[in-house]
């Protein structure tokens, strides 16, 4: 794949302190690319940086063959969709569509089919003649993707578009945005801090933490292989276990528990095992088992919920608290002692942080 | 069905208000009326030659004229450092040190007198400059505070990432400014100017001060000429400078609507 943007060793500063650290990202020609992570992870601070709001201390950004790094954002001919809309109050929705147009000097009748055009698209031609003050949230938003969208830009970038609309509508407007960028193969950057939403509509995702990328990868891989602990924490496994090789047979490890108790696995099921590791697992990733001979992290149970697919229980292990799924078909009371069995296929096995 | 009462003491002190407000105006605007050599409520008989005094008069004359120019020079200039000084505090706010904004506003908390002494003292005798000059100076700097605050209130609900959006699709930033962030903050610019306009031609403590032989404003002029004649252009000339600053808000009125201004 051609990559159309370049993001290189970028380092940026607010005053004295460093938001960003040698960011380094690429994104091919008409692939969808999420920037996601928690307020302050410095996802907004990178779409401004390439937007050309905000300088870096350091590093490149590249967009086909043009150097954008020390471009003026006037000239970076970058799509964008704000958050809070940003479209021009003054201005009617037709206008504000062909604002882009206007500027790159295109007739007025030209500039208006186009527009149109365009409006038509996302389905609000009839309110061509309106003010941005008349449309719903959901309207507002798509005036403002036909907006970004009608300058046929080589980059698209979207800081966090959905956040203002309601659940229901937040569905949809991001499955129209995938498909009009899909159709219209416009290479795009999407800042949010919604996993769902992210990993929905993208073709691979930046997990981004303290300034840096944490892991970036496509949504399936992310979501069932994380690269590290922190990952493993925001896509949702619960359970980190600090283990220790204590000895090696062939493909088969001993693994020590932190309080001492061993369980073996196996490197076929699990892959390479290092002498130190976390195993990373979801709920569903330790089956409850009282079988006394089971491979597993011995546990008391405690409090059990009802999940409709399988009871949970909160497990009190010398690991610390670990959440647990058991079969329906066997209940077991709180205060049960149990073995949590890791499950091959739903762990992970982590480098220790 | 549920009626409101409306308590009667209300009602009274409502209208006491009014009476409070309007009596003034009410007096002078009779007094200007009245055919009489000296003020008197209420007039007795019924002229305008009080009005066609005011002109026959040169000095009325020549001070309504420079007071209409330092109004409209005064306000000009001070819009113009004004608008672009509040655009920068809302702008770039997070960056600038907040005592920032109370310097543009140090010219309101200083008395007017004081300011007028100082000019007095420090440009007028100081650098010997001419009077309309340091007059002008003096009204700018009395009407700045209030194009900056206006202005910044306005642009305060104003969203940067507005100016952003047309400078991503193309807009060079200083034309992005005239497209994209005056005319949204248009009806600030006009209340920043009416305000401005208004304290300017009604200004008595500075320009006390700065006035000299041959030029003066027309509320010195009233001063002045109160101090000598007690005859009724003096209230004739209240009731012009009424009218101008009832004018000006008529056509704000028509064009915006007052309710603007309690925004």
């Amino acid at each position: 794949m051609t990559q159309a943007l370049t993001v290189q060793n970028l380092t940026a500063h607010y005053g004295a302190t460093k938001v960003l650290e040698d960011l380094s990202l690429s994104v091919g020609k008409g692939e969808l690319v999420s920037l996601l992570g928690a307020s302050g992870c410095g996802k907004t601070t990178t779409l401004r940086l390439i937007a050309g709001f905000l300088e870096p201390t350091s590093g490149s950004i590249r967009l086909g063959d043009k150097d954008l790094t020390r471009l003026p954002a006037y000239k970076r001919d970058i799509g964008l969709v704000f958050q809070n809309y940003a479209l021009f109050p003054h201005l009617s929705v037709l206008d504000n569509v062909g604002f882009g147009l206007k500027q790159r000097g295109i007739a007025p009748a030209e500039r208006e089919k186009r527009a149109k055009a365009m409006l038509e698209r996302v389905g609000l031609s009839q309110l061509a003649d309106r003010l941005p003050g008349a449309l719903s949230g959901g309207q507002k938003q798509r005036v403002a993707l036909a907006r970004a969208l009608v300058i046929e830009p080589p980059l698209l970038m979207f800081d966090e578009p959905l956040s203002n609309l309601d659940a229901k509508l937040r569905v949809d407007m991001r499955v129209e945005i995938r498909q009009l960028q899909r159709a219209n193969g416009t290479t795009s950057v999407y800042v949010t801090h919604d996993q769902e939403e992210a990993f929905s509509i993208s073709d691979r995702v930046a997990i981004m933490n303290a300034g840096r990328i944490m892991q970036f990868d496509t949504p399936e891989t992310l979501y069932q292989r994380p690269a590290n602990a922190f990952v493993a924490r925001f896509v949702g496994f619960e359970n980190l276990v600090p283990m220790k090789v204590s000895a090696r047979d062939g493909a088969t490890v001993t693994a020590t528990t932190p309080d001492g108790s061993q369980l073996k696995l196996s490197q076929d099921r699990f892959g390479a095992i290092p002498d130190a590791f976390v195993l990373a697992a979801r709920a569903d990733g330790l089956a409850v088992s009282t079988d006394p001979n089971a491979e597993g992290i011995p546990a008391k149970l405690g409090l059990r919920t009802y999940l409709g697919r399988a009871y949970q229980y909160q497990s009190d292990t010398a690991a610390g608290m670990l959440i647990a799924n058991g079969a329906l078909s066997s209940p077991l009371e709180p205060g049960s002692t149990a073995k949590l069995v890791p499950v091959p296929d739903q762990c992970c096995v982590l480098k220790p942080e | 069905m549920m009626t409101s009462r409306i308590n009667p003491l209300l009602i009274l002190f409502t209208v006491l208000v009014y009476i409070f407000l309007m009596g003034p105006l009410i007096i002078v605007l009779g007094a200007s009326v009245s055919d009489t050599t000296y003020l008197t409520f209420p007039p007795q008989g019924l002229t305008l030659r009080w009005f066609e005094n005011i002109f026959a008069i040169s000095a009325f004359k020549r001070t309504i004229i420079t007071s209409l120019e330092l109004a409209f020079l005064a306000t000009g200039l001070a819009l113009l450092i004004g608008i672009p000084a509040a655009y920068a505090l809302n702008r770039y706010r997070i960056k600038l040190p907040t005592w920032l904004s109370t310097v543009f506003v140090l010219p309101i908390l200083v008395p007017e007198i004081v300011l007028g002494f100082s000019l007095l003292k420090s440009v007028a005798v100081g650098m010997q400059t001419p009077i309309f000059l340091t007059l002008l100076v003096g009204h700018m700097l009395l009407v700045l505070p209030y194009c900056v605050r206006v202005v910044s209130a306005s642009l305060a609900s104003f969203d940067f990432s507005i100016e952003e959006a047309a400078v991503s699709l193309g807009s060079p930033p200083m034309k992005t400014f005239f497209t994209i962030v005056l005319p949204n903050v248009r009806s600030g610019v006009i209340a920043a100017f009416i305000l401005a306009f208004i304290t300017s031609i009604n200004d008595v403590s500075t320009s006390l001060f700065l006035t000299g032989p041959g030029v003066s404003t027309l509320p010195i002029q009233i001063l002045a000429h109160v101090e000598q004649f007690f005859d009724p252009t003096i209230a004739s000339v209240s009731v012009l400078l009424m009218l101008l600053t009832v004018a000006v808000m008529a056509i704000v009125e028509r064009t915006l609507g007052l309710t603007f201004l309690a925004k």
